[in-house]
């Protein structure tokens, strides 16, 4: 049935698309630019028999997470850069202990407390893993509120399927627009876990150890193998792109996010102008990270560029996709600055008559 | 056609409702829309502003650096926008609350009485809708008649008791432009 269009905030949607994956958990700690998804939780939550909770701090609202996960509940945190921060620690053992869990960064500037404008610099924090040990999380990024919706939904299935802590990486822009969205409907909620692993009344089935401590000789090398065989089948089978317009492209752009959308409208600017012909890669999960497609067109196209708002952190990634077989541009903004697509446009034609790569960075004067 | 607005006044102005509601509206003629508000260090009582782009095809960031149209509800809100509309845009001026008028050359002024509306119909804090009205009607931007039927779905419970009031207010500010 063709569900009705809602004008939606896209923190709130991000709420309302865990409620009906099923999350009964939350628990965060207020951060600007993500409030409206903790206070629409503090709503929500009681509303369908859930439990919120505003905790003394990051570093509880993760634990928290930790323990409602272990017991089979479907759970979220969020947070922005700061707050997410403070959460690693808590991911980490999460990872070690193969819990599933679901948070939002909803990015802004940084380093530091940095500022509350959009920004995308924790993308290495994302897609590294910002606490310790050998370990990943499934890095979502959307670029419309429909899909903080979609990937919300999405990443609680990915979170179960992997046992894994699963991520939105969004960023201010997108918590804090409204957009026209179609929400999912609910799943089906049935309280008891079904999930063999969680801990709960062991009365006629043996005990079940939720742990990241493994101190015996073999034991964690053995362990870190399992996740590895884990990750790779992430690796192979939750690979996310969309692709646009990039057959016939003169430069391919690789972006994500808010700066994807930026980049689309060149693409189509530049199109509709007459000018250089570009395309778009558009990578979803930036943790697997879109690499194949990436290598693959890089072997027809001699112009890549990539357009983030943050460093040349994505820059990386393409740049270890590309493997030297096309020149990697830079299109950079940090701080909260946004790339037009004006200078996009720009930018991809120097590249293209550029014979080496360029970089192209915010002008400070 | 994509129409790029910045609305600004001081909070309570009810500045974030008539973006809000100028957004909806456009969603419900199926067009492509954003809405995206000033947020975090504001305070009661300090300005507020918003910005709404409406168009016909997908939208690329919701920020408006240069808008085709801003809405100043207060005098603050003239002064801190005035320079950022593209040439040949248009500037809404509340002329119940301020006196001065645009110093551009190169944009259209059109200034709309609007807390006198509102008043003249009863409820002076629907000059927001008036002023609304006026620029449906000059942008184009949505039919009239979309906002009118998005109100009750955009209006707080507590607000539905001024339903009609809101209507009527649409409906002055939209006739208020030749």
């Amino acid at each position: 049935m063709a569900q009705e269009r809602s004008l939606m905030k896209g923190n709130e949607a991000i709420g309302e698309a865990a409620i009906r994956a099923g999350c009964r958990f939350y628990a965060g700690y207020p951060i600007t630019p993500q409030n409206e998804l903790t206070e629409y939780m503090s709503r929500r939550m009681p509303e369908v028999g859930g439990t919120f909770i505003q905790s003394e701090s990051e570093l509880a609202a993760i634990n928290m997470v930790y323990g409602a996960a272990a017991a089979g509940a479907r759970a979220m945190t969020s947070s922005s850069g700061p707050g997410i921060s403070l959460k690693q620690e808590g991911i980490s053992y999460l990872c070690g202990a193969e819990l599933p869990c679901f948070y939002a960064n909803i990015v802004r500037g940084g380093p530091g407390l940095g500022n509350i404008a959009p920004a995308q610099s924790d993308y290495f924090q994302a897609t590294r893993g910002g606490g310790h040990g050998d370990y990943r999380v499934i890095v979502l990024g959307p670029s419309t509120v429909q899909e903080l919706v979609d990937l919300t939904m999405l990443g609680f299935e990915l979170a179960d399927r992997y046992r894994n802590p699963a991520m939105i990486l969004g960023d201010g822009i997108l918590g804090q627009m409204m957009e026209p969205v179609v929400m999912s409907d609910a799943i089906e909620y049935d309280a008891s876990p079904k999930k063999e692993w969680a801990l709960g009344s062991s009365e006629g089935r043996s005990k079940h150890l939720i742990t990241s401590v493994r101190l015996a000789p073999g034991t964690l090398e053995k362990h870190n193998m399992h996740l590895l065989e884990k990750y790779r089948k992430v690796e192979e089978d939750e690979v996310r792109y969309e692709l646009y317009e990039v057959d016939d492209a003169d430069v391919v752009l690789v972006a994500y996010g808010t700066a994807a959308r930026v980049a689309k409208a060149a693409v189509a600017m530049s199109r509709q102008n007459g000018g250089i012909k570009l395309g778009l890669v558009r990578p979803i999960t930036l943790w697997p990270f879109p690499k194949t497609v990436i290598s693959d067109i890089a072997k027809d196209k001699p112009d890549i560029l990539v357009v983030e708002m943050s460093l040349g952190q994505m820059y990386e990634d393409v740049l270890l996709s590309v493997c030297g077989k096309a020149k990697v541009s830079l299109l950079a903004h940090t701080g909260g600055g946004l790339p037009s697509e004006a200078e996009i446009v720009e930018t991809a034609k120097r590249a293209k008559s550029s014979n080496e790569a360029i970089e192209v960075y915010p002008s400070v004067d | 056609m994509t129409t790029k607005l910045i609305m600004a006044g001081f909070g309570g102005q009810g500045v974030v409702l008539m973006g809000t509601l100028l957004s909806y509206s456009a969603m419900v003629q199926g067009k492509h829309t954003t809405f995206f508000p000033s947020y975090g260090a504001e305070m009661r009582g300090g300005t507020a502003n918003c910005s709404v782009i409406v168009s016909d095809e997908e939208i690329p960031s919701p920020v408006v650096s240069v808008p085709d149209c801003v809405v100043a509800m207060n005098i603050a809100s003239l002064g801190k926008f005035e320079g950022r509309v593209r040439e040949g845009g248009v500037i809404f001026i509340n002329s119940s609350l301020v006196d001065k008028h645009v110093s551009r050359k190169d944009v259209e002024e059109v200034r709309v009485p609007a807390n006198e509306i509102a008043e003249e119909l009863g409820a002076s804090r629907a000059a927001n809708m008036v002023m609304l009205g006026a620029v449906i009607k000059k942008t184009r931007a949505v039919e009239l008649q979309s906002a009118i039927n998005s109100l009750e779905k955009v209006l707080s419970e507590r607000a539905m008791a001024y339903l009609d009031v809101n209507k009527k207010a649409l409906e002055r500010g939209f006739n208020e432009i030749p």
